[in-house]
């Protein structure tokens, strides 16, 4: 919302000397945020002055265009110029050219002469063109950055204004005015007006307002503009659409009227385009009161206004040309002819006010906030009149602004109130909050004084019933968003000032520290970082082959995942079921970047959608829902485990001197994840696996203790990899890292050391070379008893002396008992227990 | 005597084993042999003359069968005496040159410690996490606890619960992701917010929390926006609690993160679950170009429709919560100039910070 200065003064006492700045510094103390200042003056340099075109000449060019080659007087008849500088003619007559033909010989007009800098910094200068010396310009208000208007250079005739020769044009142009630009917060509305804001400047400063509601005097009219009804059969939650429409009517309109130079200033300065004087004045009463207004042309209408919800699939053309399809919930401005209006939103094409239009009906009405919200929504209609009906506006201004808008266009318009129009509805019960005495002081921890608290109170429009123990508080009509005790409190707090409230630190109760899972992920994260990894954190938006590639270990396997309704990309536009894809998507974009030696990794959520995906009704809000409502709640969101995953890619040490040079590579991948297990105290199973992502003979499958799939680990595809740029060998790991904590122990018994020497004891077995070395060593534990202490393999040998197709795994079993020294028969039998078991499993052979 | 180090030295004749003086002679000559030995190589070849096989001392011993027994005790006592002082100096003479040797073996084992390689390389957490952490280690240290939700949310959990209407503006402001189809009634969590409802409905009053994770919003990536980004929620609930109480715990928690010259400030604003709301504006002493105020977030006293939503009854309880944004925080904590540096994952901008940030 933007704040012409000259504006505010009118309701408001602000010092002479302000700014923008000052008045914002103001208003942020009360809640409104500062967002600019917009100041034409800052980007406009003078000598910008009136002139008077002496001479005219068309001069038609090879390329079609015809420019107007001029002289133009820019100081008073018989004064001599007195400015001094580089192509500023000594004689007071410029020679200019022009492309612009809207003017005549004797126009008074803006000339901005060589020396003058106008917004982009563009420099005025002598320049020769089209065969002459153009010294200065005929300026447009586009040029002076005072709108949009490019259909001709500004004259001043047009404005209604025949000013001085030479004079300084800025001031006739009122662009000496500026405004402040305010974030309004969405519980508002009221702030959506000159009105409100000079009201919370008032507030803020502690100085009068003037309130311009109050110093518009409505002519009750006679009969009736036109007939009225409110026929809203179904309202939203019960409201009505429409409680209050008032008409007035004014004829006569001067088609030559033009709005006058002060009012399109603040229009443009409010961020307006001024369009016609109907539009303008309409725009105008908006702004001040904060009243949105639709203008018909009287001659337009047929019959009597009927307001209604819409018939599903009625149709209207808006005035923006377009033919909507509208929805039963929709509130109609209708006429004997069918819909004329969406009511609030936008008028429609056929009754809309044109240059013709001599006679206008003014309709200024109160709306259901949320039946306009609904409605702009559906029809995707932000303007400033939605903005304003879906926040909620002052009921009781309706009248008054339709009586501004009747003045405006009677002073300006040269109209005549025909003194016929209506008012229509029903004044809403006024919203009484009961405020306990010293409730603010509780709720704030400031011991307001009672005169503190009334005078908040009725700064803000309330009116005050005090009683003994509590307050009756009437609100006032312009603010619909106050209706507990609670929004009074903060008025109060607010007005006295937040800067009152003292510091006070409460004491939580004993806490019991981070949880176990929150300081296992925290483990984990820094154990991969003092790995030699980077943690890296991508977005969770995937594309549905990406999901169908990582997030199913078998091709053509469907994988479930959650579609967004609004993705950014349509592309990416489901959410992750693995966390590779964003890592590798990060791996590539570093390699893109000249870093290809990259170990990066990642913990956060995969989201795997059951079979129910949300629910159909929800609870209302402000109520604890049941036990049984917050459970469908909960089974219908998406398990959204926390994964572990690292990408490794290139060299794992660049070779520099005395380092020898080494790749990352699967078995890396698979130190990560025997690394994270460790670091969450689980036990990981690490089996031969096969998932469509990795390489077929390069993937682990990791399992828990008790054999639940928790992951893969290996080299990525070859193809996938050379398809998607990124490094040959470059190994993956994923874990669900929340599966693999859930199976680790809640806590560990402490192993009773055994200080008895051990025995050590190797053996090589002969097994089918296909046969992973993984299982023979589970087995060989298995087998050995509790005597084993440790196992671990040394060797795969393949060639002399063995058969092809089979393999010779050496193991070193180490034994120790806890309440003696072994004997090596001791350990030689658990040995023999252990191959025993491989040869029956396994088919395994002792070696020599 | 040989001029040259690496000699034995001159060997004199065999004496007899019952000349004193002779056999001294050879003593001394072994002494001197040994003392001229550069090297153990050396005196292992001055040993090997003066007390091996054919060294005089032992060729003399060797004719002590053929003496008289009074001769045998004298010569035996006196050959004794000659080796006892000859082994004796060898011993002493090669400890010196073993220590030597020690010494110049770690000598020329000298290393550039300057071209040392780094074999094993530290990496590094994101500084995102790693302010997390900070931040709830802030909170636990205060005897709050951490608590979690899950990043698909429900709607009744992200908007109705926190009393936004569903016809509320505010609930088009938030730029929100709806889950495909609509009419399940799932969103990307658009704030940390709806973990304050979770707390509320499993924890008993008194609660303190900190809610810390990753939230979404329809944004476009630039260098101050992005759709996902981190916040970190605060709630307290208790009998009594005042904003004085909010505004004590914001003061000591910036104090933590921006040292003891930080202050706060609020302002008034408006977030439909807190009545009254404020924003938050922190003193950072440190900040880029001197000390100034920066936006930080929001808060306010939890609006008793959240309450109520939560299983509390605010008659008899009130509340206040607080949030901030993490990529906010590190911006202008630790002076990161573009979102996209924290969003893009280059491997530079987190190896920058290590472990810490």
């Amino acid at each position: 919302m933007r704040i012409p200065l000259s504006w505010l003064r009118e309701n408001a006492q602000v010092p002479a000397g302000a700014t923008a700045e000052d008045v914002m510094a103001e208003l942020v103390r009360v809640g409104l945020e500062e967002e600019d200042v917009i100041r034409p003056l800052d980007s406009l340099q003078g000598p910008i002055v009136v002139g008077q075109v002496l001479t005219r000449e068309e001069e038609p060019q090879k390329n079609g265009k015809v420019i107007n080659w001029c002289s133009v007087r820019v100081v008073p008849e018989g004064a001599t110029q007195e400015l001094v500088g580089e192509g500023i003619d000594p004689s007071g007559v410029q020679g200019i050219i022009c492309g612009a033909h809207n003017f005549e010989v004797g126009d008074k007009v803006v000339v901005t002469l060589p020396g003058a800098v106008l917004p982009g910094d563009f420099r005025i200068t002598p320049r020769k063109t089209y065969g002459h010396v153009s010294a200065g310009m005929m300026a447009s208000a586009r040029e002076l950055g005072l709108g949009d208007d490019h259909d001709g250079i500004l004259v001043f005739r047009d404005l209604g204004l025949d000013p001085e020769l030479g004079q300084d044009a800025l001031p006739l142009l009122g662009v000496t005015d500026e405004a402040a630009e305010i974030n309004v917060t969405p519980d508002r509305g009221y702030c959506f007006s000159i009105r409100g804001v000079a009201r919370e400047y008032a507030l803020a400063t502690g100085t009068a307002f003037s309130d311009p509601a109050e110093r518009v005097s409505v002519a009750v009219p006679g009969e009736a503009a036109i007939g009225v009804e409110l026929k809203d059969e179904a309202p939203i939650r019960g409201k009505a659409g429409c409680d209050r429409f008032v008409t007035r009517e004014v004829t006569g309109l001067d088609p030559e009227a033009t709005t006058p130079a002060w009012m399109a200033e603040r229009l443009r300065l409010a961020g307006m385009r001024p369009l016609s004087l109907a539009v303008d004045v309409s725009n105008y009463v908006m702004w001040e009161l904060g009243q949105p207004l639709h203008f018909y042309d009287r001659d337009t209408l047929n019959g009597d206004i009927v307001v209604r919800r819409a018939a599903a699939g009625e149709k209207l053309t808006t005035l923006d040309g377009k033919e909507r399809t509208l929805h039963a919930e929709d509130l109609l401005i209708t006429d004997a002819s069918g819909p004329i209006g969406l009511a609030g939103i936008m008028g429609g094409a056929a009754t809309e006010v044109s240059a013709s239009t001599r006679t206008v009906l003014i309709e200024s009405a109160h709306f259901d906030a949320v039946s306009m919200g609904r409605t702009k929504r559906r029809h995707k209609l932000p303007s400033e009149a939605s903005k304003r009906n879906e926040r909620g506006v002052d009921w009781e201004v309706a009248d008054k602004a339709a009586q501004r808008a009747v003045d405006l266009l009677v002073e300006l318009g040269g109209g005549t109130d025909t003194g016929r129009g209506g008012d229509t509805g029903t004044r809403p019960a006024p919203v009484v909050v009961a405020l306990p005495h010293g409730a603010a002081a509780a709720r704030v921890g400031v011991e307001y004084t009672r005169e503190q608290e009334l005078s908040s109170l009725a700064g803000v429009g309330c009116v005050v019933e005090e009683g003994a123990d509590v307050d009756q508080v009437t609100v006032p009509s312009w603010r619909p968003d106050m209706d507990i005790a609670d929004d009074l409190i903060e008025e109060i707090a607010r007005l006295v000032g937040y800067e009152q409230i003292p510091s006070t630190l409460p004491v939580a109760p004993p806490g019991r520290g981070l949880t176990g899972a929150q300081r296992a992920r925290r483990r984990l994260l820094d154990a991969l970082a003092a790995a030699g990894l980077t943690e890296v954190l991508a977005y969770p938006f995937v594309s549905q082959a990406q999901n169908a590639f990582f997030g199913a270990a078998e091709e053509g396997t469907e994988v479930k995942a959650v579609h967004l309704a609004n993705p950014i990309s349509a592309e990416f536009g489901w959410l992750r079921t693995s966390l590779l894809p964003g890592l590798l998507e990060i791996a590539r974009r570093n390699a893109s970047r000249g870093f290809r030696d990259t170990a990066l990794y990642e913990g956060g959520l995969v989201f795997l959608p059951g079979d129910t995906l949300g629910s159909a009704a929800l609870p209302a809000g402000g109520a604890r829902p049941s036990d049984e409502q917050l459970a469908e709640l909960n089974a219908g969101l998406p398990d959204q485990p926390w994964h572990l995953a690292a990408v490794l890619s290139g060299r794992a040490n660049d070779g520099a001197l005395g380092a020898g040079e080494r790749a990352w590579d699967w078995a890396d991948a698979l130190d990560i994840a025997r690394l994270g297990a460790e670091v969450l105290g689980a036990q990981l199973n690490i089996k031969q696996g096969s998932h469509q992502a990795f390489h077929p003979g390069r993937c682990a499958r990791l399992e828990t203790a008790a054999g639940e799939l928790v992951g893969f680990a290996g080299e990525l595809h070859p193809d996938y990899l050379a398809a998607n740029d990124l490094p040959a060998r470059t190994a993956a790991v994923e874990l669900d890292a929340r599966a693999l904590l859930a199976s680790a122990p809640e806590s560990i018994v402490a192993q009773h050391l055994s200080t008895f020497p051990a025995a050590t004891q190797d053996v090589a077995l002969v097994v089918d070379a296909s046969l992973p070395a993984g299982e023979v060593l589970g087995t060989l534990r298995e087998g050995a008893g509790e005597l084993l202490e440790q196992v671990e393999l040394f060797d795969d040998y393949r060639g002399q002396g063995i058969e092809p197709g089979s393999k010779s795994l050496a193991f070193a079993l180490r034994f120790r008992a806890t309440d003696r020294t072994l004997t090596a028969d001791e350990a030689s039998a658990a040995r023999e227990a252990a191959v025993r078991l491989a040869t029956e499993r396994h088919g395994a052979t002792a070696r020599g | 005597m040989s001029e040259s180090p690496s000699s034995p030295g001159v060997t004199p004749g065999v004496p007899h084993p019952t000349d004193s003086e002779a056999v001294d002679l050879v003593v001394v000559a072994a002494l001197a042999a040994f003392e001229g030995a550069g090297d153990l190589e050396e005196l292992k070849a001055a040993r090997l003359a003066h007390l091996g096989e054919k060294a005089p001392l032992t060729l003399a011993n060797r004719t002590i069968g053929s003496l008289d027994k009074a001769e045998k005790a004298l010569a035996g006592k006196t050959l004794g005496a000659a080796k006892g002082r000859i082994s004796k100096a060898l011993a002493a003479r090669t400890e010196v040159l073993e220590a030597e040797h020690a010494a110049r073996r770690l000598l020329e084992e000298t290393v550039d410690v300057t071209a040392a390689p780094r074999r094993a390389t530290l990496g590094a957490r994101h500084p995102l996490s790693r302010l997390t952490e900070r931040v709830s280690d802030v909170f636990v240290g205060m005897g709050w606890e951490i608590a979690e939700g899950p990043e698909v949310e429900s709607e009744w959990f992200n908007f109705d619960a926190l009393n936004f209407d569903e016809d509320h503006p505010a609930r088009e402001m938030q730029d929100t992701f709806f889950v495909d189809p609509p009419q399940a009634h799932l969103v990307m969590r658009t704030h940390t917010s709806p973990v304050q409802i979770r707390s509320m409905l499993d924890r008993e009053v008194p609660i303190y929390v900190l809610c810390p994770g990753r939230t979404f919003r329809t944004d476009e990536l630039d260098a101050t926006h992005t759709p996902v980004f981190h916040q970190f929620e605060g709630l307290a609930v208790d009998k009594g609690l005042t904003m004085a109480d909010l505004k004590g715990t914001l003061e000591h928690f910036a104090r933590q993160m921006f040292g003891p010259e930080a202050k706060i400030r609020l302002r008034p604003s408006y977030f439909p679950f807190t009545e009254p709301s404020a924003e938050l504006d922190i003193w950072h002493p440190g900040a880029k170009g001197g000390p100034r105020w920066i936006e930080w977030g929001g808060c306010g006293m939890v609006h008793p429709n959240v309450l109520r939503s939560g299983g509390i009854d605010p008659e008899v309880y009130s509340g206040f919560a607080f949030g901030m944004g993490v990529e906010r925080t590190l911006m202008f904590r630790n002076d990161v100039p573009d979102m996209h540096d924290m969003i893009e994952g280059d491997v530079r901008f987190s190896q920058h910070f290590g472990m810490e940030i």
